[in-house]
């Protein structure tokens, strides 16, 4: 915890009710299974890869995803902004990534940060906007803007291909060597490293100052304007950077597929990206990975019963999340090993 | 001239009507209650699909309608004492979760039971034929619309105006903690404005199927348009909804004629640029303001 600036020691001395850090793994015994638990995701997706053949693509989906989920618990989860237009971050690195494929070229890497630099831009200008508002004005004003999004998507056919879908780019091998095959291995290891380096940004910055300054503002804005903390441009900030990181979300799954649908930018897909975090456990890093792979099993399994099924689990389990479980399914070791030991007191929860 | 410009006024009046039925209960759920209730679309979507099927096995259009309002009615009632009331005093973020998951189950159960096309209600023989009212003919389910409108929405104002129950009921808004001291049943006061939202939306839902017809996508095609109605006019406002729904239903109208491309998103923006300016709404209840 040495990370934590002034601004959290602060806030920790200020609240009535300060929240408990979980205490950092002493004993060796516990520092190795520390260890083994961050390294488990991903022993788990690269031994994927080479099990799964059939699964890949599904794979892939996963990942892109879990990055989009990452993204939103940067904004949602630590930063505390209840958004449901985060859509339009995911949609426009999508159509972003597409076009420049289309229209200018077909590397990649290139198409990649393009998608990246306009969603973060994108942040920067709405975030700049809408973040001085708060609460259900701020939700209307995330709607509208992925409304006028989808919809001058939707009458922009020469560019986007209208609700057709942007079809027909073309996409270089990654590096001049590996291609975007049938198979889908490039896909799969491609989304893979982008999204753990993308994991690691975000876990550098919500260990950071800056990091626990958003814990701050989510718990109080007030109090933590009091101590001279600019929230707005802290606000701002992480709001570009989990924009930035949805667009390249959409730009992997524009990659991947070749083909961008209108309904990326479609409330349903907010809603999908806040269920599997949701369902995961928020400001977890790893809450977004188990509720993705819960909401794409459940979806995969569900949808062989009936093709609407998945959908009325789906709501069930997050009526249920809410109400039983707030901490996500990720709650569940801890609640279960607090259930054998009933050492600590449940920490006060910062809804 | 004048024609045209009354035609595009009834076709923005009629198209509004809808809209304020529909969302005049989402203002007391949101305005009185301070729950944002994304799944308010499902109750008018239930009333939809409910007035359509009765409809088409031939009962009575009254008596559909009657239907569609009572069953949305009792669900919300259910859902309020089962669900909602839990959240009331838990953040928006929950709010929000808790109602699209309401939403997501809502749909699929819909879609599961009705099929995943579109399900229309059959309007009785007299309101499809175009009336004559003078300077033109204009279609007589719009003119039905417009009255049925007007009459809840004079009813609903009487009511929150005069009684006993409109009295509770602002008071409630304005400061409920201060409405229990002095000894009102508010949890009551709420499940029973919340089933009233409900069934209203229902009602809005069945007799607006000419307009926003009854489909699978429904619940979170159109909540978009509800909150906005709410949102622009101001929570908890009734006022502000209806002139919110009425600005709503014209401008849209006007786009559709003048502006057919351009039309949702400049809509969209609008919204964009007012709250940017009122956050508050067009005309904030007294509570927020």
């Amino acid at each position: 915890m040495e990370a934590a600036g002034p601004a959290a020691g602060e806030v920790g001395r200020m609240t009535t009710t300060p929240q408990i850090p979980t205490p950092p793994p002493t004993s060796a015994h516990a520092k190795a299974l520390s260890y083994a638990g961050h390294a488990l995701p991903w022993v788990i997706a690269i031994a994927f890869f080479f099990v799964a053949e059939g699964y890949r693509s599904f794979g892939t989906q996963m990942m892109i995803w879990m990055l989009f989920a990452l993204s939103l618990d940067l904004a949602l989860g630590y930063a505390g902004i209840v958004t449901l237009g985060h859509a339009v971050f995911f949609g426009v690195g999508a159509y972003a990534a597409g076009i420049f494929a289309i229209h200018v070229s077909h590397d990649p890497i290139l198409g990649h940060l393009f998608a990246i630099a306009v969603s973060a831009l994108l942040g920067l200008v709405t975030g700049a906007m809408i973040l001085h508002t708060t609460g259900v004005t701020f939700l209307m004003l995330t709607l509208a803007i992925v409304s006028i999004v989808f919809e001058v998507a939707n009458q922009a056919r020469g560019l986007t291909g209208g609700d057709d879908g942007l079809q027909g780019m073309k996409i270089d091998p990654l590096f001049g060597v590996f291609e975007f095959n049938l198979f889908g291995h490039t896909a799969y290891l491609y989304s893979l490293a982008v999204l753990f380096a993308w994991f690691l940004i975000t876990w550098r910055i919500v260990l950071s100052p800056f990091g626990r300054s958003l814990d701050g503002i989510r718990q109080s804005p007030r109090r933590m304007r009091a101590i001279g903390t600019p929230v707005w441009w802290r606000l701002v900030a992480v709001y570009t950077i989990s924009g930035a990181m949805a667009g390249s979300a959409g730009a992997l799954s524009a990659h991947a597929t070749r083909f961008v649908g209108l309904s990326v930018l479609s409330l349903l897909t907010s809603g999908i990206v806040t269920v599997m975090l949701i369902l995961g456990g928020t400001r977890r890093l790893y809450g977004g990975f188990l509720g993705a792979v819960v909401y794409f099993v459940v979806q995969d399994w569900t949808a062989k019963i009936s093709p609407y099924f998945w959908e009325f689990i789906v709501g069930a389990m997050l009526i249920a999340t809410v109400l039983f479980l707030e901490g996500g399914l990720m709650d569940l070791g801890p609640i279960g090993r607090r259930l054998f030991a009933r050492l600590r007191r449940r920490p006060p929860d910062s809804a | 001239m004048l024609a045209f410009a009354l035609t595009i006024l009834l076709d923005g009046i009629s198209y509004g009507m809808i809209l304020f039925l529909i969302s005049v209960g989402l203002t007391i759920t949101m305005g009185l209650m301070r729950v944002v209730n994304l799944a308010h679309g499902s109750f008018a979507m239930l009333g939809g699909y409910i007035a359509g099927y009765l409809t088409q096995n031939g009962y009575d259009f009254y008596f559909s309608l009657a239907v569609a309002a009572a069953v949305p009615g009792v669900l919300g009632c259910l859902c309020e004492v089962t669900i909602y009331r839990p959240i009331y005093r838990k953040g928006e973020l929950a709010q929000v979760l808790l109602t699209i998951g309401l939403v997501f189950v809502v749909t699929a159960a819909v879609t599961e039971i009705f099929g995943a096309f579109p399900y229309p209600v059959k309007f009785p023989e007299y309101l499809s034929t175009p009336v004559d009212i003078g300077f033109r003919t204009y279609p007589g389910y719009r003119l039905f619309l417009i009255a049925i409108g007007t009459a809840i929405a004079a009813v609903l104002w009487v009511v929150i105006e005069v009684s006993v129950y409109g009295a509770r009921l602002r008071a409630a808004v304005d400061n409920a903690n201060m409405a229990r001291a002095v000894g009102m049943n508010v949890n009551v006061l709420f499940t029973f404005t919340f089933v009233v939202g409900c069934a209203l939306a229902g009602l809005g839902g069945a007799i607006g199927a000419g307009i926003l017809s009854p489909e699978p996508t429904y619940a979170l095609k159109y909540v978009v348009l509800f909150l906005v109605v709410v949102i622009v006019g101001g929570e908890g406002s009734f006022q502000g909804s209806f002139v919110a729904a009425m600005a709503l239903g014209i401008i849209d109208t006007l786009g559709k004629y003048f502006a057919a491309g351009a039309a949702p998103y400049l809509l969209y923006a609008a919204v964009f640029v007012l709250l940017l300016w009122k956050p508050q709404g067009l005309l904030p209840a007294k509570s927020a303001a």
